[in-house]
């Protein structure tokens, strides 16, 4: 049992390193911020649940336990936040996304 | 295998850096603060279970709300100083 635990939360966390590591991969790999913020945000929110998700199962039931809890819970909620107003603010200031020439440009503007 | 985990996360946070001092935009350079900080509390959190001191991850409950606070303030400035500029009309 323990050695399950043990070999679950290493699985946990090296597939949460690999996927961080995609993430900063596709910061330098793709051509603008929307697709960048893709690549970022997908990656960050999986390779954050993963990694402390590993951590848990490494720290047993305790206080420990329901600290890492809580910072699943505040970043799950404030990650997608950030991603959300960082595109809405980049898509009325930032420059034009960049689109295959069927693709129609409609800038948001209120 | 924390070590592993650790080594990662510090080659993301070295990635990130670069990206924020090469972007091209301000909003490249806010990505990558925000993709520094949340690898930051994931690296606090590492700190903390292998030291076994519940009061790290404390340190990365505040860093996260920090954080999520920094960002929206930073847009936030930028988007009030856009509205400025158009009532001065220029």
């Amino acid at each position: 049992m323990e050695l399950l635990i043990d070999v679950a939360s290493w699985v946990c966390l090296l597939t949460g390193g690999f996927l961080g590591i995609t993430g900063a991969i596709g910061l330098f790999r793709f051509p603008d911020v929307y697709t960048r913020l893709h690549a970022a945000s997908v990656t960050d929110t999986s390779c954050m649940g993963l990694i402390i998700l590993g951590l848990m199962l490494q720290a047993g039931f305790g206080m420990m336990f329901l600290k890492l809890l809580l910072v699943i819970l505040i970043l799950a909620y404030t990650s997608p936040t950030v991603a959300h107003i960082l595109i809405k603010t980049a898509r009325r200031e930032g420059p034009e996304p960049i689109l295959d020439n069927k693709g129609k440009n409609h800038r948001h503007r209120d | 295998m924390f070590l592993a985990v650790s080594v990662a996360i510090i080659v993301v946070l070295v990635l990130a850096l670069v990206r924020a001092f090469l972007g091209p935009t301000l909003f490249d350079r806010i990505l990558a603060v925000n993709m520094f900080g949340t690898k930051i509390v994931l690296l606090v959190a590492v700190l903390g279970v292998v030291s076994d001191q519940p009061s790290f991850v404390d340190i990365a409950l505040v860093y996260a709300l920090i954080n999520f606070i920094a960002i929206i303030a930073v847009l936030r400035f930028f988007e009030y100083d856009r509205r400025t500029r158009e009532r001065k009309g220029s």
